[in-house]
């Protein structure tokens, strides 16, 4: 059983006409100033790590396409369910740089008071839900709040983002059977960039494809080029549209590479070749992207620079500030493991402040 | 007033509370058209449709998962969990998920789910149908773990769980599910989550127990008394937070301690309540605190008469710290 895979961008920055989607020349060019903000925020937020600034990095080189794509075929009502590779959907549903640095520093402006690794990153306001490091976990997460909303007749919908290593876990499985059994308006937007840490997709499963296994939890399976954001977003369009419509769940396998390390913690070439990586540098989805927009003579050389000197700008900025704001106060240690703090928490707290105390005099 | 056993108590405060809120959903397997195993949702699928109790596939991780996402979405997911034995493929989803989610969100996310399930031995079901691993919870911050013992306690602290913010893991025992009867008001009221009762007043010697292990405590201190033993007898009913202040009065008050409970013995809930004793209150003691609990074993089947702790067991530990 083969899936084919969707694509509207070829590498040259040709495309197919007849499924081009229908997005307005700003709104384009707005979508390729993200994705090279996103691609300079991972090369910068690395640096940070190696300069010791902040103590973590896990990004999403030559991931772009698949943020950028999907969730802007979301509507604001709709949720989204992050693994850890997704900041830059975040920054496209309306997360500000500035707090996504607070969240790198983990300072005290940062919302989730300096308590997750970078870009394990969440935001109410945007119904971005904060993700943890537990592979899948999250998917099951997903089919509730559709399944909620669908209870109470809601017009929202989900989409959840996991890897090709997540597809081995329980919680898939679980997931996509609970989303077909209660048809619920949930996307399952699987990135397969190829490796989990050093582990390569051929050795999390034998199926043929990712796309094909949602033919066992009986809705459909789509594959989609990973690094063509019109085809991302064409394809994510049409199932966010279908489940709103209540014709429940689809999965989208994005076909990507994870250009970069898995995280600042790892180094890619024990494991994978110097050929396989400059294979899938020559499909950068950003250059791809850019011969699209300038075939459609809507970007020049002068676009390009000041799209980058400002990206470079903002990150310059947003760094500047976050880098000045205090670590969180010592109470946020003990707050918001319950919604009021028990006996014994305050008790904790007031001995460190004691020992704090006795330190300082 | 109505008198009630305690699997009652359980259907009929979901029951009133689901009117009350409409954002109650109880889901798991079995919950809906049979109502439940041990009949404990009986009635409410008929009574309230199938938006509302949901039969679910039989996963785990799934009806918890599932519930979290609901709670996310501002719904009050009342999970069950048929057998406490079972609950572990979800395990991962209440530790790293249901009693995380608050703390790493900064408390812009919260998930206030109340898992119910059935705990505990002595109804003849082998290792997988009768264990206590009540302290698996009770090492989770950001959980409260609820364990009743009387019908009383169970329709207040069940109604206490379902207006609580925060997630709840509620503990039934459910070998005492319809041996334990009692009075029970009509009216609202609640328990408040984090207060011990002082089942039974004494001077000499404290039995701190809870669940089906308040009945045998009650039955052995019977037994003390007609050899002129006034034992003191806490429930502790909450296990997180527990409730410091009743222990430690206790314990001033009769300097001598017994603990009973079913699970196994090491790093049983017993040996925080001794560490609690010993850091707050160790010059109180007139004897070395006992515990009293299952053995440091799967549990058994055959053999499951031994394996428990019985009145007998609890009043030997009632004489041993009497009488040192």
């Amino acid at each position: 059983m083969t899936v084919e895979l969707l694509q509207v961008i070829k590498p040259t920055g040709e495309y197919v006409e007849e499924i081009e989607p229908d997005i307005s020349k700003d709104e384009l060019r707005r979508l390729y100033r993200l994705m090279v903000l996103l691609r300079n925020l991972d090369i910068r937020g690395l640096q940070l790590q190696r300069q010791g600034r902040i103590g973590f990095f896990i990004g999403s080189l030559g991931q772009e396409a698949c943020q950028i794509g999907s969730a802007y075929a979301l509507k604001p009502q709709d949720w989204a369910f992050p693994a850890y590779r997704e900041i830059g959907a975040a920054l496209l549903r309306g997360a500000t740089l500035k707090e996504v640095m607070n969240q790198y520093f983990a300072n005290a402006e940062d919302l989730q008071k300096g308590r997750q690794l970078t870009n394990l990153y969440g935001l109410k306001s945007i119904n971005f839900v904060t993700g943890s490091a537990p592979i899948a976990t999250q998917i099951p997460h997903a089919v509730g709040t559709a399944l909620a909303a669908k209870i109470r007749g809601d017009p929202v919908v989900t989409l959840v983002y996991f890897g090709d290593g997540a597809t081995s876990e329980n919680d898939f499985h679980t997931g996509m059977n609970f989303a077909g059994v209660f048809k619920t308006p949930t996307v399952f937007f699987c990135q397969n960039n190829h490796w989990a840490i050093s582990v390569p997709v051929e050795r999390q499963t034998s199926a043929e494809t990712i796309a094909v296994k949602a033919k066992a939890y009986g809705f459909e399976g789509v594959r989609v080029d990973g690094n063509d954001v019109l085809a991302i977003y064409r394809t994510v369009k049409e199932a966010v549209e279908k489940a709103r419509k209540g014709g429940g769940p689809t999965l989208i396998e994005a076909v990507t590479y994870r250009m970069g390390p898995h995280s600042s913690s790892d180094d890619p070439t024990r494991y994978r070749t110097k050929e396989e990586l400059e294979e899938w540098q020559r499909r950068d989805p950003i250059t791809r992207f850019r011969k699209y927009l300038e075939k459609k003579r809507i970007w020049s050389e002068s676009d390009e620079k000041k799209a980058q000197d400002d990206a470079n700008h903002e990150i310059d900025e947003a760094i500047a500030h976050a880098e000045k704001i205090p670590r969180p106060a010592l109470e946020t240690l003990f707050t918001d493991v319950y919604s009021d703090m028990p006996w014994h928490l305050e008790e904790q707290l007031r001995e460190l402040q004691e020992e704090k105390g006795r330190k300082e005099e | 007033m109505t008198v009630l056993n305690i699997v009652q108590a359980v259907n009929h405060t979901l029951r009133d509370e689901m009117k009350r809120n409409d954002k109650i959903v109880l889901l798991g397997e079995d919950v809906g058209v049979n109502g439940g195993v041990f009949r404990a949702t009986e009635g409410l699928f008929q009574e309230f449709g199938p938006n509302r109790v949901i039969d679910t596939p039989l996963a785990e991780s799934g009806i918890i998962g599932v519930s979290i996402g609901m709670a996310l979405y501002g719904l009050k997911p009342v999970p069950e969990i048929q057998f406490l034995d079972f609950i572990y493929p979800g395990f991962d989803q209440i530790q790293s998920e249901l009693a995380k989610f608050r703390y790493r969100s900064g408390g812009q996310f919260t998930v206030p789910v109340v898992i119910r399930t059935p705990y505990g031995g002595g109804i003849r079901g082998s290792h997988y149908h009768s264990q206590s691993t009540e302290a698996f919870f009770v090492h989770t911050p950001g959980l409260k773990v609820v364990i009743p013992a009387t019908p009383y306690d169970t329709k207040g602290l069940l109604t206490a769980a379902l207006r609580d913010p925060d997630p709840v893991m509620f503990l039934e025992p459910k070998k005492i599910y319809r041996t334990v009867r009692g009075d029970v008001p009509d009216d609202d009221y609640m328990v408040p989550i984090g207060k011990a009762n002082v089942a039974r007043d004494g001077e000499d010697v404290t039995v701190f127990a809870y669940g089906a292990m308040l009945h045998v405590a009650m039955e052995a201190v019977e037994l003390a008394a007609a050899k002129g033993i006034n034992v003191e007898v806490v429930d502790l009913r909450t296990l997180l937070p527990f409730d410091i202040d009743t222990i430690l009065s206790s314990v001033k008050k009769t300097g001598r301690v017994v603990i009973v409970h079913e699970a196994c013995k090491t790093c049983g809930f017993g040996a925080e309540i001794a560490a609690q004793i010993a850091e707050r209150a160790l010059l109180q003691l007139k004897a070395p605190i006992v515990r009293v609990a299952g053995f440091d074993v799967p549990f058994p089947y055959v053999l499951e008469d031994e394996y428990m702790p019985n009145a007998n067991r609890v009043l030997n530990a009632i004489e041993k710290v009497h009488n040192f």
